[in-house]
């Protein structure tokens, strides 16, 4: 009996310092962990744009030379801008729609500025993956809604550039602009 | 084999680097090398104290902005300071608005094409752009300044020996030559395009004192008074915070590593000795 | 081979076992560095830096992919694009700074690991192999630290540049024409400036490789030890894991504070001011020196001043300096006393302390300004060098009367334990 108890009593301490020393390297392996771990953070950071292409400058452009029905591309943060002057006939088109049967439903009052419906500006890059529509340069092809489209894989946009026929999801996009004075826009 | 040819090789190399030695050495004995005049009157930096000294050394943005307003208005006369954006100067607490009036009011402006007919033209700097000098190239640059090339200040701070107090004790240093070098050194006085400065390495540079009196910049708020020294202490904080923008965050994140550091390290040698313990080693 | 104590890996998941019965890999890692290595059980903390030298070029590798992503190998640009790095790039200063201040921790530990292989004796049979495979990753460390520091086209790399590959100008009649085919031209340029960098991207890859022939040409025999006595018993050693895997990660730690004070608080104190000015072919620095840790090297490099009968002194030099490494590589063959440890070898020791002593004054002498005293003392200094390694050290082994050694490692701990 006295063999077992004593047995069992050491067994008891074992299993105390067992615990103890177990808790340590425990301790020690997860502190090195969460110290790879957020060595990691800068190491991934490191690949999201650097503070000089993060202030690429909003950019100021002249519209005074593009006459109604002309469009211009531009480049902003290194991709493609379409500036277009809408005629009364585009508007009125673009206006007729019923935007509830669109893909991606906005008015053309959505996507301009008051007292300058006539100014259509978005990104030029197609919505499905990434192309360059046509439609902005001198004689290129608008397609069946008279707005852009897109030779990549079909994509028509009328002339508010909302999408409406072929793969692509979304309208064009609008980006964050403003009128500096009537002939100036800051885009950005 | 192989331990008698490396003794011959070793003999070689050794005796005739003994031999050397002695030859360079009975050279020196009997012709010691004159005491150059820079050896004689150059003179190690001043000892000055900044707030970003040290390993918690943080930046002083009044002062920042001081020494930024001295290189404004007399530094960037000649220097440029390339590497630097307008955007950056946000760091010293300039508002946005404020970064971009700075940068449209530059004197120096950037090289650009006119966009109607595509000829070389400038435009006014915008916040992206670097600040610029006044010289479009080195060959302008030495033109206009007697053949001298003035350094860009970007680096300026760190590729000299302990940069700040460098460019302190260089501004403040200016002096007529001492009697005592002409006395010692007929030859040396300088010469008449250059300017005695005994912080500089061979004791005359191009440079003529920049600053010359008190109040040559008016500050803003007229606190601290623009003596000369202000002044050059300001501008030598700015072309370090210029040399090295990071400085608060890489103190900052050096104290967090290194309090993490020391906790990981104590845990590891209480894990190391605990594994160890029925071990004797 | 391993002792026929050694833990075998025993696989209970059966994921485990498919994957042991199919591709054995973490059979080899347990018997490389887990359970399977016994290793003798009284090393002391210099047995650390082998493991250090590891982490240190790990950190070297990842710091400097991702430096490769932002810097551009171009003389026009390159170093504008790493004060881009340094200014705009996300944390680019820590990961910049990383890899120049963990190249001279790199250098730290391996010369501490090479030291600690001088006087263990850790370069005699049976382990000639695994001493000249460390030499070879040590040369390979030079080369790619050489071109490393010419990429951010600074004074000094540009200078560098020039000055290392006039070495090989000073060969007799191919040298000037092998110095314009390493730089693709007859200064550093961009053909020079990319090249280096090819080569600086993959040789730290040859690096690891040669360090997997490094530490397989050690478990042949097994790790020495502080008393340079073979393993005999299972007493003798522990496993590797979790031994040795705690101390090295205590040592681990201790590496990366130091690295952190340098690299947070004193990341310039190692370079050098003058490669913050942009490379500049019209005009030469004052005073050029490498990188500290070749200041022995280009000490030796520089002491020779005098032609010897048709030999000039530029070519002396520079066979001098490659000579003082390559050297190394006949050590094993040098010291012929059969005892390995300095602990039982009085006369090796104090010979030792000198090696030592005279390397830390041919380091200071190579930073120093090429001018008296500096290069009589290191003639003095590289004189004794070579006399050290190639007459000293076989005459020692010969004459020295070697200290007892302990029966066993066992018995060396058990009666240092007793005192």
């Amino acid at each position: 009996m006295a063999t077992l108890e004593q047995s069992a009593e050491n067994a008891g301490i074992n299993e105390a310092g067992v615990r103890r020393r177990d808790f340590i390297n425990i301790a020690a392996v997860s502190f090195a962990g969460v110290g790879a771990g957020t060595a990691l953070i800068p190491l991934v950071n490191q690949m999201n744009p650097s503070a000089d292409v993060l202030a690429m400058a909003s950019i100021e452009v002249d519209i005074s030379a593009i006459q109604p029905g002309q469009a211009i591309k531009t480049m902003w943060r290194k991709q493609p801008m379409f500036i277009r002057n809408l005629t009364a006939a585009e508007i009125a088109a673009a206006e007729k729609v019923d935007v509830a049967t669109l893909r991606d439903p906005q008015t053309l009052e959505e996507r301009t500025k008051e007292g300058k419906r006539n100014w259509l500006i978005t990104k030029g890059v197609c919505t499905h993956l990434g192309c360059v529509p046509l439609g902005a340069g001198e004689g290129e092809v608008k397609g069946e809604f008279g707005g852009y489209f897109c030779p990549c894989h079909g994509s028509y946009y009328d002339t508010a550039a909302r999408i409406r026929k072929g793969p692509a999801p979304k309208n064009l996009e609008v980006p964050e602009y403003s009128f500096t004075s009537d002939t100036v826009v800051q885009i950005g | 084999m192989v331990r008698l040819i490396a003794l011959v090789i070793g003999l070689f190399f050794s005796g005739w680097l003994i031999v050397s030695a002695a030859l360079g050495g009975a050279a020196y004995i009997a012709e010691p090398p004159a005491k150059t005049v820079e050896a004689a009157f150059h003179e190690h930096p001043k000892h000055v104290s900044f707030s970003f000294d040290g390993p918690f050394g943080k930046y002083d943005r009044a002062q920042l902005q001081r020494g930024f307003q001295v290189y404004k208005e007399v530094c960037s006369a000649c220097h440029g300071l390339g590497q630097v954006a307008f955007r950056d100067l946000q760091d010293l607490g300039y508002s946005e608005a404020a970064v971009k009036k700075i940068a449209a009011d530059w004197v120096n402006e950037v090289p650009s094409v006119d966009p109607a007919t595509g000829e070389a033209a400038t435009r006014k700097a915008l916040p992206t752009d670097k600040i610029q000098g006044p010289y479009p190239n080195e060959i302008a640059a030495r033109a206009a300044n007697n053949n001298a090339l003035p350094p860009d200040l970007s680096l300026i701070a760190k590729s000299r020996h302990n940069g700040p107090a460098y460019i302190y004790s260089l501004l403040t240093g200016y002096q007529a030559q001492p009697a005592a070098l002409l006395k010692q050194f007929p030859d040396a006085k300088t010469p008449e395009s250059l300017h005695y400065n005994p912080y500089f390495a061979n004791l005359n540079l191009a440079m003529p004192a920049p600053l010359t009196s008190d109040g040559q910049v008016t500050y803003a708020d007229g606190n601290p008074k623009p003596t000369l020294d202000q002044m050059s202490k300001d501008v030598s904080a700015f072309l370090y915070w210029a040399a090295e923008p990071k400085l608060e965050n890489r103190h900052r994140t050096g104290l967090g590593v290194l309090i993490f550091l020391l906790l990981a390290t104590g845990l590891a040698f209480m894990s190391y000795k605990s594994i160890w313990a029925d071990k004797k080693h | 081979m391993s002792f026929p104590w050694a833990e075998q890996y025993k696989p209970q998941n059966p994921l485990m076992q498919w994957l042991d019965s199919r591709l054995p890999l973490p059979r080899f890692v347990f018997n490389a560095v887990g359970a399977g290595y016994p290793v003798p059980r009284n090393l002391n903390y210099f047995w650390n830096f082998g493991v250090l030298s590891g982490a240190a070029l790990a950190i070297q590798i990842i710091t400097g992919i991702i430096l490769a992503m932002h810097y551009a190998a171009n003389g026009g640009v390159a170093f504008d694009s790493v004060e881009h790095i340094m200014r705009d790039v996300n944390s680019g200063w820590l990961i910049r700074y990383g890899h120049a201040n963990g190249a001279s921790m790199f250098f730290i530990v391996v010369y501490l690991h090479i030291f600690r292989g001088l006087f263990y004796g850790s370069y005699k049979a049976p382990r000639e192999m695994v001493w000249l495979l460390g030499l070879v990753i040590f040369l390979l460390m030079m080369a790619t630290a050489f071109m490393g520091y010419v990429l951010p086209w600074g004074q000094m790399s540009f200078w560098g540049a020039k000055v290392i590959t006039g070495l090989f100008g000073a060969i007799p009649l191919v040298g000037e024409p092998i110095q314009t085919w390493l730089l693709g031209g007859f200064a550093p340029d961009n053909a020079a400036l990319n090249r280096f960098f090819s080569l600086h991207y993959l040789l730290p890859f040859v690096i690891a490789g040669v360090i997997i022939l490094h530490i397989w040409a050690l478990h042949i025999p097994g790790s020495s030890n502080p008393t340079g006595v073979e393993v005999k018993t299972e007493q003798d050693t522990v496993p590797f894991h979790p031994y040795y895997t705690a101390k090295d990660g205590f040592g681990l730690g201790v590496f990366l504070i130091v690295f952190a004070i340098l690299l947070f608080f004193a990341p310039n104190f190692l370079g050098h001011p003058d490669n913050y000015i942009p490379a500049n072919p019209m005009s030469t620095p004052a005073h050029i020196v490498p990188e500290w840790y070749f200041w022995p090297f280009y000490a030796i490099l520089r002491a020779f001043t005098v032609d010897f009968l048709f030999i000039p002194a530029k070519l002396l030099g520079v066979m001098a300096m490659f000579a003082s490494i390559l050297l190394l590589f006949l050590l094993p063959w040098l010291d012929t006393s059969p005892v390995r440890s300095g602990h039982y070898r009085p006369l090796f020791r104090q010979f030792f302390w000198v090696l030592i002593v005279d390397v830390l004054i041919l380091g200071y002498c190579g930073g120093a300004p090429a001018a008296e005293p500096y290069v009589m003392i290191s003639q003095l200094a590289a004189a004794y060098y070579f006399a050290h390694f190639l007459i000293i050290l076989p005459i020692v082994s010969k004459i020295e009367k070697p200290a007892p050694l302990p029966a066993s490692i066992t018995d060396a701990v058990l009666s240092k334990q007793a005192n």
